[in-house]
């Protein structure tokens, strides 16, 4: 590695965006080096557990189904962000989206129709054959083939910024300290969901019993580096994106297989055997984003799933298996619940289950009466012993803090003025388009379409 | 299928994978193991068997080592299915043979080679080994025909007989608890398509991660050119045996006649093929191999290849005086072979051929 040279754009991240940007910056004639924070074997950000994007189409492809239009998409945005969204950025990314897939897939990315266990998406995303870490492993080679310079074990400290112009990168090269000099620099290096200390500004040691789902390098650095140098920052830094996982999950990195979706088919109480939130609000998809966050407020960040014997073909197995015991008292035992306190919300909850037709992928008539709070779909009496329990903690996908950028990917300063030649995309930036909620598949989305824009814009200043 | 360690570290992998499901697309295994939420040893067995080593699923993992998960499916699998070949070989107490089985492939087949040599030295005169033979009967003045036809006839018989007990044995210990409908033509069909062009070494249509994570057919392709060299050979035997005993033509035939043409171009797709894999073998990464089988599956390439080639020199040197000792040397190979037929790599064939059985029929009973 030679770092005297002066490269035409420095990417910083490792996963699908800042590989889209630095591909599009290579195609575009720029000379590219791309610093990645992990080691080989872990490269690839939160892509590595990614499984697919969501793209428009207007008829159905051999992995999309029927057609997804610009209105529904933006309506589908609209709808989970509750208007924290930029209109002009993001109809310009969904209108991109279309043509997603068809870049990635001369990356090398290969697709699949969805099949099994997908949430039903197979209309909206396209998926990755393998999951994101097979399509890391194709932009990775595609990177390699077009002669970009990739540097593992590479973190980027530091990103010197004069008036709005990034002028070196500091950075820690298999643990030795370097500069790289570059006429264009690209920020994809993530969210700050990694970093506890960060965390625990807002939410105290709560934040030492949450779990990060993704991977471990997310740790804000570059992020906080640029907030700290006068860019203009979008997105709530309290919030971030959590699911329910089991709470035997690793602390880092347990990706996907974590999650539990047995909440629409359980009760779900804390730690003093209270229940919180209407289990059966909605259907698994439209709700498995908000548990994460209801998980996190409750006392220690706990919450236990009870069920019985014949919810658990209802929903997808886990990997630590459940929890399971002859009576609900046994089971509140296996659990470090009080037993006689589990016995009477069990209790209390069957007698309010009203008699119905089970359903267990539309809003069925099963629910409760006279209940608080209530559970409108998916109620049937705990009764059928063994009884299952799973323990829940909240999983952080993503924080939705960010640096704000324009419609070409540049960043803009706290003055109100594009910065000359630094360029981000990914989740890095995504909160300029997603403030609050998640769309399935919409992070990989604005990555790519994000990635494409900050790579060519870096490649025509760097040329210029 | 007894419970061992392996088994348990299957069975742990297989719960992951069961959560996690992005591989569903790769092969048949995870389909398979989407309809099921427990798996018993035999299930595990019989997934195990049904993998065919594609390793796109390994390159894909975001568990694979270094994660802490260690999620290793093709290197675990490939370790239960050799386990499966030693606990149900018969008669049980060869199941030891798949221990070392590099070492026994390579000692059967010293032993099997220098046994036809010294036979053929007692038998006849030592001076036909290195004088030319030429004319109708050459081979048989060599190697008497009472010899080769009851030598290759008994240990045939014995290693297609024990095999088949083995694969029996399999079968059983693997079936699921009930519900299958019986084994109808249309799924035997469907295994017979997939035994015939690896479907699952396809990975969804690009072909499996042969070498590193880029996908490739080349180990597909080079498992066909054995796979077929191999069939072409034995119909070259067949042939020989029927113009032997049915049309009363004796070896050796002319260079275009049926068995020579058969044999030639079986031989040259059983060498290709079989130097080819064990080129593979020997450059691809090496992450998702179970590296503790290397040298049986060595072993038995090597004679395979061993077999091929001798037969071709055979071929082309049968009117010199080395016709004597390559036709020992052959056929001294070919015993060997057939005496590790049951405790070989071999067995994989019948093994995979019935887990794709069994996965056809499940595919056609529409369980999940």
């Amino acid at each position: 590695m030679d770092f005297e040279r002066v490269w035409d754009v420095l990417v910083v991240g490792g996963g699908n965006a800042a590989l889209c940007a630095a591909i599009s910056a290579r195609r575009a004639g720029a000379s590219v080096v791309l610093a990645e924070h992990a080691p080989r074997a872990m490269r690839g950000g939160n892509s590595r557990h990614t499984r697919n994007l969501r793209a428009l189409h207007r008829a159905p492809t051999d992995v999309l189904t029927e057609s997804y239009l610009e209105e529904e998409y933006w309506d589908d945005l609209l709808r989970v962000t509750g208007g924290r969204t930029d209109e002009a950025l993001a109809r310009m990314t969904i209108r991109a989206s279309e043509h997603a897939p068809g870049f990635l897939r001369e990356c090398g990315v290969v697709f699949q129709p969805s099949l099994s266990g997908t949430l039903s998406l197979s209309r909206t995303n396209a998926f990755f054959l393998g999951g994101g870490k097979a399509l890391v492993n194709a932009l990775y080679r595609t990177a390699e083939r077009l002669g970009i310079t990739i540097l593992y074990d590479t973190e980027v400290q530091h990103i010197a910024l004069e008036d709005g112009f990034a002028r070196e990168a500091i950075v820690a090269w298999r643990g030795f300290p370097r500069r790289i000099r570059f006429k264009a620099v690209v920020a994809s290096a993530g969210g700050f969901q990694a970093n506890r200390e960060w965390l625990r500004r807002y939410w105290g040691d709560a934040a030492d019993r949450f779990q990060i789902r993704g991977t471990p390098y997310a740790q804000g650095r570059v992020l906080r580096n640029l907030l700290d140098q006068g860019v203009q920052e979008v997105g709530d830094p309290t919030q971030f994106h959590a699911v329910a996982n089991d709470a035997r999950a690793p602390m880092e990195d347990g990706g996907l297989a974590m999650r539990l979706d047995c909440v629409p088919f359980s009760i779900v109480v804390n730690r003093n055997c209270e229940r919180f939130y209407d289990e059966g609000e909605d259907v698994w998809p439209k709700r498995y984003a908000i548990w994460g966050r209801l998980i996190a407020q409750q006392p220690e960040s706990r919450a236990f799933a009870i069920t019985d014997s014949t919810a658990l073909t209802d929903y997808l197995p886990s990997v630590f298996p459940p929890v399971r015991a002859g009576t609900i008292r046994e089971l509140a035992g296996a659990l470090g619940l009080d037993p006689d306190r589990l016995e009477r919300v069990v209790a209390d909850y069957n007698a309010a289950v009203r008699p119905g037709a089970f359903h267990p992928t539309k809003l069925d008539e099963c629910r409760t009466e006279g209940l608080t709070p209530p559970k409108s779909h998916w109620a049937r009496r705990i009764e059928t012993p063994p009884f299952i329990g799973h323990p829940l903690a909240p999983g952080i996908t993503f924080t939705f803090l960010g640096v704000k950028v324009n419609a070409r990917a540049r960043v803009m300063m706290q003055d109100g003025k594009p910065s000359a030649n630094l360029f981000a995309s990914g989740e890095i930036m995504a909160g300029n388009i997603l403030g609050q909620g998640y769309l399935a598949g919409f992070g990989m989305t604005i990555g790519t379409v994000f990635g494409r824009i900050a790579g060519e814009e870096a490649a025509r200043h760097a040329r210029n | 299928m007894r419970e061992t360690e392996t088994v348990a570290e299957a069975r742990r992998q297989m719960e992951i994978c069961n959560a996690c499901r992005y591989c569903e697309g790769y092969c048949a295994v995870f389909p398979a193991m989407a309809m099921r939420r427990a798996f018993s040893a035999g299930d595990l067995a019989h997934l195990a068997n049904l993998c065919h080593g594609c390793k796109g699923c390994y390159h894909a993992c975001q568990y694979a080592p270094p994660h802490p998960f260690g999620v290793n499916i093709p290197a675990t699998f490939a370790t239960l299915r050799h386990e499966s070949y030693a606990q149900h070989a018969w008669p049980p107490a060869m199941g030891r043979l798949f221990e070392r089985n590099g070492t026994v492939v390579t000692a059967v087949t010293v032993l099997a080679v220098t046994l036809v040599l010294l036979l053929t030295m007692a038998l006849q005169d030592p001076a036909v080994l290195y004088t030319a033979q030429t004319g109708t009967g050459a081979f048989f003045r060599v190697i008497p025909y009472w010899l080769m036809v009851g030598m290759a006839g008994l240990s045939f018989g014995w290693g297609l007989f024990a095999m088949g007990m083995g694969a029996w044995r399999y079968w059983r210990a693997t079936a699921p608890g009930a519900g299958l409908p019986p084994a109808s033509l249309g799924a035997a069909a469907e295994a017979a398509g997939d035994i015939l062009t690896l479907r699952n070494l396809g990975g969804g249509g690009h072909g499996c991660n042969d070498l590193d994570d880029r996908f490739g057919m080349t180990k597909r392709w080079l498992h066909h050119a054995m796979f077929y060299g191999f069939l072409l050979c034995f119909a070259a035997t067949t042939a020989g045996a029927i113009y032997h005993h049915v049309f009363g033509w004796k070896s050796p035939h002319a260079f275009l006649s049926l068995p020579v043409q058969l044999g030639t171009w079986g031989g040259v797709g059983l060498m290709v093929g079989t130097a080819g894999l064990i080129w593979l073998k020997t450059v691809t990464d090496p992450g998702p191999v179970a590296k503790r089988l290397l040298g049986g599956e060595y072993a038995m390439l090597g004679l395979l290849f061993l077999i091929a080639a001798t037969g071709l020199l055979l071929l082309a040197l049968r009117h010199t005086g080395a016709m004597g000792v390559m036709l020992a040397l052959h056929l001294g190979f070919v015993l060997a072979f057939f005496l590790l037929l049951p405790y070989s790599k071999m067995v994989h064939g019948a093994y995979r051929g019935l887990a794709l059985l069994r996965n056809a029929r499940e595919r056609r009973a529409g369980r999940g």
